[in-house]
């Protein structure tokens, strides 16, 4: 888009506002245009927010990346890789840690299928 | 491990049992002893910190008695080189000359890499960030910051496509601050919108519980405008944007702060169109932290324009405030930053504070004048920004319309700026939607986590994670046998802690030199003369790294590097003795016994008078406080009035002091001095000595003296010589 700088006529209703309304006004705007940024963190995940929790669970990068992918393969993202990983670790009555190697070694992914 | 002052950091040491490293703490660190006066030398300042038990002060501490006062904010320098075990050598150099931000630029391309990286492969233009080299970088910050005796801040980068990945390995590994901002993903490195904003949530979640210092992107837009000036009401969008953003996540106020750049640079009218913006900034903005940057748009090859752009820019940090200085170094526009050009950014910072030190008690804005219109002005306009980004349906359809990095100063707009797809860019199609059972069995996380009721806690599902239990982290070492700091250690082995040196700018022994050259030729011209000057000097890979045409004809300054092929075998070098220097109370217990009278001046057309009394007089530690009389003649004196006074006086020894060199007139009154006294007959009985910034002790025997005293001569040494000598000339 092409415009000219029309700032004179677009700022007509701010002209009468205070410096403090003018405050209050630029952080509502800036809340308000993040809000629905927030919903959104809020409700979904990614591969990288998974990779991020399988980290803290105690895999290295290495190991988390076929656990992920394995997840999305499944269609189990909306679970959790962490829940996966700790649901299986219940089934195979096993560590996480195992579990989690188990599944990154392209095992026990037939006992996934089953833990949801 | 810990290192002393004279000793090289041991980079074999320091990578021992990295695998069981622990850093010492966690957080940001403010300095220490802000908002109070404090006495540093003959001076009270309104505006530092506590000092450092470890620095190399300015060069002109030298009139001050050596005192180092630290500025009050933070100082950043970033650091580049690509190899982490030169990087730290680096950091150390940078912790002594007063830095305490250190932040690592990350290799080229890391952002679009869809995992951690592992290992210590070399980097472009920065290291590839990986638990081994931070690690390793945050284990010499442990060690350099109990050197200097001030907290260490380690920086990097918390963006792309493996952003959450990133923050816990830096949460992890002690990591004080980082950038993150998902509009800069969105931006500049076209990573899907969508995802780079929930990616953020969680890293900044993260983050918040690190207590790492977050620093926004936005001064790339000012990087990337065409002209920087018209970008400002953006600007203040995006940091609005990334402020509300991140305090919703959790991050605190006092660990946000804004990455803000002065837009323009001389030879625009940069002062009136920057500190407007920088007033409107700290006006909107004043629950965070203001990092100030420098200019990089507009920096050229030329490190003397770029140092004096930066000084302006810190003019406006002390007009307004800055939390931390961040510094450019002044070669940016030539090279990746060389080692000493990260102490000078570090230097011209710290210079430039310190001199305006409690400058706003003084000069204060002046917001009733045309300062305060153009204030509200910036103001309105992105507000107005932001009410279009509403009306036309949020921040994604905004940039889905190419809103942002355009020419135009808003509402103006010229076309031009970077529109992204909502359903498309990097990473994008990877966005789940949480389910009902979602659950993430972790101590920090963002959003919904439906945690089963039998735990407390979501982590107590897996006993802790690594946030509670350190031991539960992975630790991997090298993934690539060729490319590694092992490999790297070795083919430079002959070079660590060896008798062999090799001039160096980024990394250890790569033989790069700078030869200043001036021409008396156009500019096109002397730019092949001097390639070839360099290779006749012997250089490899000459290049002209700055030309300043002087005048289109009579001359050009080039600068050139190149590298060298040879090593210096420092065994072989046949440095002279240090003289010893005599006690205090033997020099005074001589002088007791047999008095000594002198007589000094500043000989030639020479004014400089600094360098002599600071030799003479007592309070300084000269010569007087040992009990030696003198007679000061002043400068500019006449050789034949100073070598008459000794003889009218009866003195025991001439001191002259001479500091200007053209065309070696500093030696030539030395010998005119020397020769006048054999003359007069009075050689023998009388002892001469010189000193001056560029007189040698080699110098001034040569030309007939006694003995020569150059920079960093005190009045110790002086009458130290003067007694040993006149014991000699006794016996």
């Amino acid at each position: 888009m092409k415009r000219a700088d029309d700032y004179q006529q677009r700022r007509a209703h701010l002209a009468n506002l205070t410096d403090e309304e003018l405050y209050e006004r630029f952080w509502s705007l800036a809340n308000e245009i993040v809000d629905p940024l927030l919903e959104l963190g809020r409700k979904n995940t990614t591969p990288s927010v998974e990779r991020s929790i399988l980290l803290r669970m105690g895999f290295s990068s290495i190991e988390v990346k076929p656990i992920v992918e394995g997840v999305m393969s499944k269609g189990l993202m909306g679970k959790g890789a962490g829940n996966v990983v700790w649901r299986l670790s219940k089934k195979l009555g096993c560590s996480v840690r195992e579990a989690g190697l188990l599944l990154a070694d392209g095992k026990h992914w037939d006992d996934v299928d089953t833990l949801f | 491990m810990k290192l002393e002052p004279n000793k090289k950091l041991d980079i074999k040491e320091l990578l021992k049992d990295l695998d069981k490293y622990e850093p010492k703490r966690r957080g940001w660190h403010w300095r220490e002893g802000r908002n109070e006066k404090r006495t540093v030398g003959d001076f009270e300042y309104h505006e530092t910190s506590e000092s450092l038990k470890n620095s190399i002060p300015l060069p002109g501490s030298r009139g001050f008695g050596y005192i180092d006062p630290q500025p009050d904010c933070v100082i950043t320098t970033e650091i580049a080189s690509g190899r982490f075990e030169d990087d730290i050598r680096r950091m150390r150099m940078a912790a002594w000359h007063g830095a305490d931000h250190l932040m690592v630029i990350r290799t080229a391309g890391q952002s679009h890499i869809d995992s951690l990286l592992e290992g210590t492969n070399q980097g472009i233009g920065g290291i590839m960030v990986t638990r081994k080299q931070v690690r390793a970088s945050r284990k010499a910050c442990d060690l350099i910051e109990d050197e200097v005796g001030r907290p260490i801040n380690f920086h990097s980068y918390i963006s792309g496509v493996a952003g959450p990945d990133i923050a816990v390995m830096f949460a992890e590994e002690g990591v004080n601050g980082a950038h993150q901002d998902p509009q800069y993903n969105v931006l500049y490195r076209n990573v899907n919108m969508v995802r780079s904003f929930v990616d953020a949530c969680e890293a900044k979640k993260v983050m918040a519980w690190a207590d790492m210092l977050q620093i926004d992107g936005a001064h790339n837009a000012n990087a990337t405008a065409m002209k920087a000036w018209k970008v400002m009401p953006e600007l203040m969008v995006q940091h609005a944007i990334n402020t509300a953003f991140s305090v919703k996540v959790g991050i605190k106020p006092a660990n946000i702060a804004l990455s803000t750049v002065p837009p323009t640079a001389p030879p625009a009218p940069c002062m009136r169109l920057d500190l407007p913006y920088a007033v409107a900034l700290r006006d909107l903005f004043k629950d965070y932290k203001m990092r100030a940057q420098q200019n990089t748009k507009y920096m050229e090859s030329d490190t003397r324009e770029a140092a004096v752009t930066h000084t302006l820019n810190m003019v406006i940090s002390r007009l307004t405030s800055a939390d931390i200085q961040s510094t450019i170094t002044p070669d940016e526009g030539r090279n990746v930053p060389w080692h000493y050009n990260n102490i000078a950014g570090t230097m011209t910072a710290k210079q430039a504070l310190t001199g305006m030190d409690g400058f706003r008690e003084m000069v204060k804005i002046d917001r009733e004048g045309p300062l305060g219109d153009k204030v509200r002005e910036l103001k309105e306009r992105a507000i107005l920004f932001m009410e279009e980004m509403i009306e036309v349906g949020g921040y994604f359809n905004a940039v889905e319309q190419g809103f942002f990095i355009d020419s135009g100063e808003y509402p103006e707009r010229n076309g031009d700026g970077i529109p992204r797809q909502i359903e498309g860019g990097i990473g994008y199609g990877f966005i789940y939607e949480r389910d009902e059972d979602y659950f993430a069995p972790v101590s920090v996380h963002y959003g919904y986590n439906n945690i089963p009721k039998e735990f407390a806690k979501a982590s107590d599902a897996i006993g802790g994670d690594t946030f509670e239990d350190r031991s539960k982290i992975q630790y991997i070492d090298e993934l690539d046998e060729h490319d590694n700091v092992n490999v790297r250690l070795k083919e430079v082995e002959k070079y660590y802690d060896t008798n062999l040196v090799k001039p160096e700018v980024e990394w250890r022994a790569d033989g790069t030199v700078l030869l200043t050259i001036f021409l008396p030729l156009d500019e096109r011209t002397a730019e092949f003369a001097a390639i070839k000057c360099g290779e006749k000097m012997g250089l490899e890979d000459v290049t002209v790294v700055h030309k300043q045409s002087i005048h289109p004809s009579e001359g050009t300054l080039c600068e050139v590097k190149g590298k060298v092929n040879f090593d210096i075998n420092i065994d072989e070098l046949i440095i002279p003795e240090k003289p010893h220097v005599l006690s205090e109370a033997e020099i005074r217990e001589d002088i007791q016994n047999k008095s000594m009278f002198v007589v000094a001046a500043t000989v030639g057309e020479d004014e400089h008078s600094v360098g002599l009394k600071e030799t003479l007089d007592i309070k300084h530690g000269g010569i007087e406080g040992f009990g030696i009389k003198y007679e000061y003649l002043g400068t500019s004196c006449p050789v034949e009035k100073l070598v008459d006074a000794a003889i009218e006086t009866n003195a025991d020894a001439i001191l002259l002091s001479t500091i200007i060199t053209h065309d070696d007139v500093h030696i030539k009154n030395m010998k005119k001095v020397h020769d006048l006294a054999i003359e007069k007959g009075i050689r023998d009985k009388v002892m001469i000595i010189c000193g001056g910034t560029q007189v040698t002790n080699e110098i001034a025997m040569e030309a007939g003296l006694d003995a020569g005293f150059g920079r960093g001569s005190h009045g110790i040494d002086v009458a130290s010589f003067l007694v040993k000598r006149r014991r000699e000339k006794n016996a």
